[in-house]
């Protein structure tokens, strides 16, 4: 399946993409189209962020839609607890906003108007009024991005109850996400991470969504199970090719959405391989990894023929030096020797 | 005066049955603040927003809220207006334009401010009202939507209810200095400080700020000062616990609010003594109406705990 397909390299790209006749777009082009589409057909959708409308247009993703909506993509004062409650009120009134951050790590200064306020406004109104409203967020890595530009905060958003949480890892998904979240009427978090931005991946041209809480099996495999997030899909698909010479076949599981999270997709391959690895982009501690530990040790504890390992970062702030960034970040190496350690090679 | 009036007796029924711990929820009274919640929302229309905080009976009853479902809610029964779910302190009636409170503290500023915002780019006219006590004008949510509000000139008007203490701390041990409205005007915001106690001067703030703010003159901002009588939370009174003096309380109730303007219409022979009496047996039989229905649902079943987390 195409739509299913994560592509590395040029050689991929041409085998899915050029010989099928199909369309390819960056991720970043994906998310762009998602959110013209959105401005086009659903009057009650606006975008709001800092600096959404200079040149850079948030690393392309909403690049000259100023220009086509005016008055509907906006700059911001640097408010951005204020403008998150802006948002979540207009929201309440009726409205879609998307709240779009350069970074993940500006997240934390909104804390009270995502958690005390938009994730808790239906349950505290009886179901009468919701917030439909999307934010946005990038995780930055390397060239010394360090610690305030680096951060991957999903699981401790994933924790609060009333959010959905949404990690699209290809083009195709960050298309098919943004939409469905926009349309879900709650509101939703959409963690992307910069990396992601370059890769290019069969994206339809016409409007269409990707249900939340439906995850999808990226490679299939009978040896070892990897659950993989965001940018750790791509390493997790790198890692199984070089496992494949070695005789370790491994099923890549990329959940696509956190919060609601399937965990049907996650057990029945558990079941069918027994082992299990979780790669996140997130630190160790509190992570979204080992909740899927978790879940496997509740409702797959049968089922495994060995313990779980995760793939996450250190519990460290990101660093700034290349030396000390090449230290921190885990991905390919570390997932094939959990994977050789699991499978017994 | 019924506005007023209105609010008065429904708090102190709370007061009144509070002792008896069946209503099971923390409640923030307005007691002695009601001249806002009656000269800022008695003109407003049905479609308008408020967006209010943990003291907000006194605001969307004067509203429009329905006032039985509010019961039903201190209540905890399945027919509250939010189906138990929220209590006094999140209290709505979205058919009244009352989309829901925080009791965070600055929560219903900037909330206000973006319903104000969705209607400027629908362009349906509606305007919004952010009511807010002293301590929310420490937050920084209070720069941040006054700075975005005066910015893009939204349709909205704020309300800073002082009096003079964020739970016990007294403002003069919060703030340099207490001229709220100054510091608003510091965004290029027509602000006026009036007597929170005097409804007429409230009426007339809050008239000039709603007509501004239909006609495209973007946001105004009025502090109220006035007082509370009970505590911060629950039916008592602070000097009972020696969280303020006695003679500060009672030189508060001399300027009672509903009061002081009973006495006005009195004098100018709009009300009498048989008028006043009628309108105050017309309230009470309204809230012995809706204590009777509010008590007498149902609560909610267990397996309402997992609805509304979304819709």
């Amino acid at each position: 399946m195409p739509w299913t397909k994560v592509l590395i390299d040029k050689s991929d790209l041409e085998d899915t993409l050029g010989k099928q006749g199909l369309r390819g777009l960056s991720y970043r082009d994906a998310l762009r189209e998602a959110q013209r589409q959105l401005l086009e057909t659903d009057p009650s959708v606006f975008l709001i962020g800092e600096g959404i409308d200079d040149p850079g247009g948030v690393f392309g993703s909403t690049v000259g839609l100023h220009k086509e909506f005016p008055g509907r993509v906006m700059d911001m004062p640097i408010a951005e607890n204020g403008l998150t409650g802006i948002a979540a009120g207009a929201a309440m009134a009726g409205m879609r906003p998307v709240f779009i951050h350069m970074r993940v790590d500006f997240l934390p200064m909104c804390m009270d108007m995502i958690v005390n306020h938009a994730a808790k406004w239906s349950y505290m109104t009886g179901g009468r009024v919701g917030v439909p409203l999307v934010i946005r967020s990038i995780t930055g890595r390397g060239w010394g991005s360090a610690a305030q530009h680096s951060q991957a905060l999903h699981a401790m958003f994933a924790h609060v109850p009333g959010l959905k949480i949404i990690m699209p890892a290809s083009p195709y998904d960050a298309k098919g996400l943004m939409i469905a979240a926009s349309e879900d009427g709650n509101p939703v978090l959409c963690f992307e991470h910069r990396w992601l931005y370059d890769f290019t991946g069969y994206v339809p041209a016409e409007k269409y969504s990707v249900p939340l809480g439906k995850g999808v099996i990226r490679r299939e495999g009978r040896s070892v199970t990897i659950v993989a997030l965001s940018l750790m899909v791509y390493e997790a698909v790198k890692a199984a090719r070089e496992l494949a010479a070695e005789g370790i076949e491994a099923e890549i599981v990329d959940p696509r959405t956190i919060k609601p999270l399937d965990e049907e997709i996650i057990l029945s391959s558990v079941k069918k391989t027994g082992r299990l690895i979780v790669a996140d982009t997130g630190s160790r501690t509190g992570s979204f990894a080992s909740h899927i530990a978790s879940l496997a040790a509740e409702k797959a504890w049968s089922d495994l023929k060995a313990p779980v390992r995760l793939v996450c970062m250190p519990d460290v702030p990101v660093p700034a030096s290349p030396a000390l960034e090449n230290a921190y970040y885990r991905g390919k190496a570390e997932i094939c020797a959990a994977a050789r350690e699991l499978c017994g090679i | 005066m019924r506005a007023m009036l209105r609010v008065r007796r429904f708090e102190d029924k709370i007061v009144e049955v509070y002792g008896a711990q069946d209503m099971k929820t923390p409640v923030h009274l307005s007691i002695g603040q009601e001249a806002v919640a009656a000269g800022v929302c008695l003109d407003l229309k049905k479609e308008d927003y408020v967006f209010t905080t943990h003291r907000n009976h006194g605001h969307i009853l004067v509203k429009g809220a329905a006032m039985a479902p509010m019961v039903a809610e201190l209540y905890g029964r399945a027919d509250g207006c939010s189906g138990g779910k929220g209590g006094s302190m999140h209290m709505l009636d979205a058919s009244a334009g009352c989309l829901g409170t925080s009791a965070i503290v600055g929560g219903s500023i900037p909330l206000g401010a973006g319903a104000a915002l969705a209607s400027l780019l629908r362009g349906d006219g509606r305007i919004a009202v952010s009511f807010f006590g002293d301590g929310a004008s420490e937050e920084g949510l209070f720069h941040e939507t006054l700075n975005f509000s005066a910015l893009k000139k939204l349709p909205v008007f704020f309300v800073c209810e002082n009096n003079g203490y964020a739970t016990n701390s007294h403002i003069t041990a919060r703030q340099p200095h207490s001229d709220i409205a100054r510091r608003a005007a510091s965004y290029g915001i027509p602000s006026v400080s009036v007597d929170g106690n005097d409804v007429l001067a409230i009426h007339a703030a809050a008239s000039e700020a709603a007509a501004r703010a239909r006609s495209g003159g973007g946001p105004s901002f009025m502090e109220c000062s006035t007082y509370r009588w009970k505590g911060h939370v629950g039916p008592d009174c602070d000097h009972l616990k020696g969280c303020r003096p006695k003679e500060e309380l009672d030189k508060w109730m001399e300027r009672c609010p509903v009061k002081a303007f009973k006495e006005v219409l009195m004098k100018s022979g709009i009300l009498t003594a048989a008028s006043y009496d009628g309108i105050l047996r017309e309230i009470d039989a309204e809230i012995a109406g809706a204590w009777a229905k509010g008590r007498s649902g149902p609560m909610p079943g267990p397996e309402e705990l997992y609805k509304d987390v979304y819709r």
